[in-house]
């Protein structure tokens, strides 16, 4: 699908998440992680909160982790998303110790738990932007 | 003990326009109704106004009261942008100012065509508040508070055992305290069996878990407390006032503890400077734009421990006549979304001993609070 039809919310990358973006269309998940004191952090953003150092490094992440809470929306709240209902947002953490929102895919609702193990998975959105999706382990 | 503002300054006066869904009206009307009626409460003149704190989305600014009020020498303006928590963080800054003399009357307007006006959807990723999880998280389709509250409520359900009827018993006082207020949008009965068949909106928040969207605007003047004496209206005492910030502001999936919010470091403050313990207080108007938000925030304001709130709730506690009367207008969820500025305006009126129908007997010191933008939080108490 080209953005032109593309009928979702897009994100708008700045200066600190173009590589997340651009490493997610190659299918990787990337993370940054504080050049001085090598604290992990997400979402992108200038500061290591740890250290106040800017420089900033991007590592290669497992995208291993484990469910921390979720919901299931039976109701879409934009209209791009009325054809996927109901969808299911997990939020994970993830190991390297930050963590990540994003649909699930082949997760059975009824057995969501704290402590799920699940990984990271990607899905091409548009020619020019992957999503995170989650899946079991 | 730090007594910061205690008692500096009070509440004078306040505004409320009849709340719908429809208004027919401009949030500009809107609002200015609601000022006007506030000045008159307090037996000021608009002219008299030296200071305002317009709601921190924009849609109004000091320029607009300034042009329709007819103030000749506006000295101070400030906007608090914390959503639902910018009410009662206004009153924070607009103690502050006064006590540091940049003013002696400041008005706090808020209102909006929640109702019939345009809703926010998709345009959030243009709020610098919501840029975070606007970026990150809105493109895989989690866009609207139902769904960034919910899986706050689900872990604290997992972890505590907290239940959907335990929620239920939330909605279901709101409804009986609306039913008593001749300004309350929702007054049809509604029972916990009827918000267990609701329909499942973003679970594990049913429909009745969720506040309603009005039309309407509430406004409210804060005074010097010893010009207060002076006014139209027994002088309400600000006691203790604070606002507080959640870890991870800006990405609720990524704040360490999920259940925890900004009230909880804003609560303490207020009760060391109100110089009180919770047992004093009598009535509490907490912000419910969601069902689960009443629950967490008793927890963080300490009336019960993490964990506990699910039982708190229960047995009647919260309702008129129990132990602790909460949202006795009807709060969010049944009078009206006046963006917690209705739940300023029914604490001053308990205090005050005007809360109709709803009047909590002999009350003396209550608290209110906000709760907005993901999880800022901010805290009054008042006497009469």
């Amino acid at each position: 699908m080209t953005a032109a039809t593309y009928d979702k919310p897009l994100p708008p990358p700045n200066e600190e998440s173009r590589p997340f973006w651009e490493a997610m269309k190659e299918h990787r998940l990337v993370l940054q992680k504080c050049g001085a004191c090598g604290k992990v952090r997400h979402y992108p953003r200038p500061v290591c909160d740890a250290c106040f150092s800017m420089d900033t490094e991007w590592m290669e992440a497992s995208g291993k982790g484990q469910v921390h809470s979720w919901t299931i929306s039976h109701h879409a709240f934009h209209p791009g998303f009325k054809g996927d209902l109901p969808l299911v947002l997990v939020i994970v953490d993830l190991d390297e110790g930050v963590r990540m929102c994003a649909q699930a895919r082949d997760l059975d609702p009824e057995g969501l738990r704290i402590g799920l193990p699940v990984r990271v998975d990607f899905e091409d959105a548009t020619d020019d932007l992957t999503l995170p999706v989650i899946r079991p382990a | 003990m730090m007594t910061g503002l205690r008692e500096s300054c009070c509440v004078t006066g306040v505004g409320e326009t009849e709340y719908t869904r429809g208004s027919g009206r401009s949030v500009a009307a809107l609002q200015m109704e609601a000022a006007l009626r506030a000045i008159a409460d307090a037996g000021l003149q608009p002219g008299d106004i030296d200071g305002v704190i317009p709601y921190g989305n924009m849609e109004m600014v000091a320029e607009e009261f300034i042009t329709n009020l007819g103030i000749e020498d506006l000295r101070f303006s400030a906007v608090t942008p914390l959503g639902g928590a910018s009410a009662v963080a206004a009153i924070q800054a607009a103690t502050s100012a006064i006590v540091a003399g940049a003013a002696n009357h400041v008005l706090i307007p808020i209102g909006r065509n929640g109702y019939s006006g345009p809703r926010i959807g998709g345009r959030a990723q243009a709020i610098p508040q919501f840029r975070v999880f606007g970026e990150y998280e809105m493109p895989s389709g989690n866009i609207a508070p139902a769904q960034l509250y919910a899986p706050m409520a689900r872990r604290h359900m997992e972890l505590y055992g907290t239940t959907s009827r335990q929620f239920a018993e939330i909605a279901v006082t709101m409804r009986n305290h609306a039913m008593l207020n001749d300004n309350a949008v929702m007054k049809k009965p509604l029972t916990v069996e009827d918000h267990q068949n609701s329909r499942m909106i973003s679970d594990p928040l049913r429909l009745f878990d969720c506040c309603l969207e009005s039309d309407g605007a509430a406004a409210v003047i804060i005074s010097g407390a010893e010009r207060a004496k002076d006014l139209a209206r027994r002088p309400i005492y600000i006691m203790g006032v604070a606002e507080g910030h959640p870890d991870s502001p800006s990405a609720i999936s990524q704040r360490p503890d999920l259940t925890k919010i900004g009230l909880a470091k804003a609560a303490p403050r207020a009760f060391a400077m109100a110089g009180i313990g919770h047992e004093a207080i009598d009535v509490a108007e907490v912000y419910d734009c969601f069902t689960y938000t009443v629950l967490c925030q008793l927890e963080d304001l300490g009336f019960c421990q993490k964990g506990e709130g699910g039982d708190f709730v229960s047995g009647g506690r919260i309702a008129l006549g129990g132990e602790l009367p909460i949202n006795t207008h009807g709060g969010l969820l049944s009078q009206s979304h006046i963006i917690g500025m209705n739940h300023v305006c029914e604490l001053v009126k308990q205090l005050r001993g005007d809360g109709g129908k709803a009047q909590v007997a002999d009350a003396e010191i209550g608290l209110v609070t906000g709760y907005g933008d993901l999880g800022d939080g901010s805290i009054a108490i008042m006497r009469n």
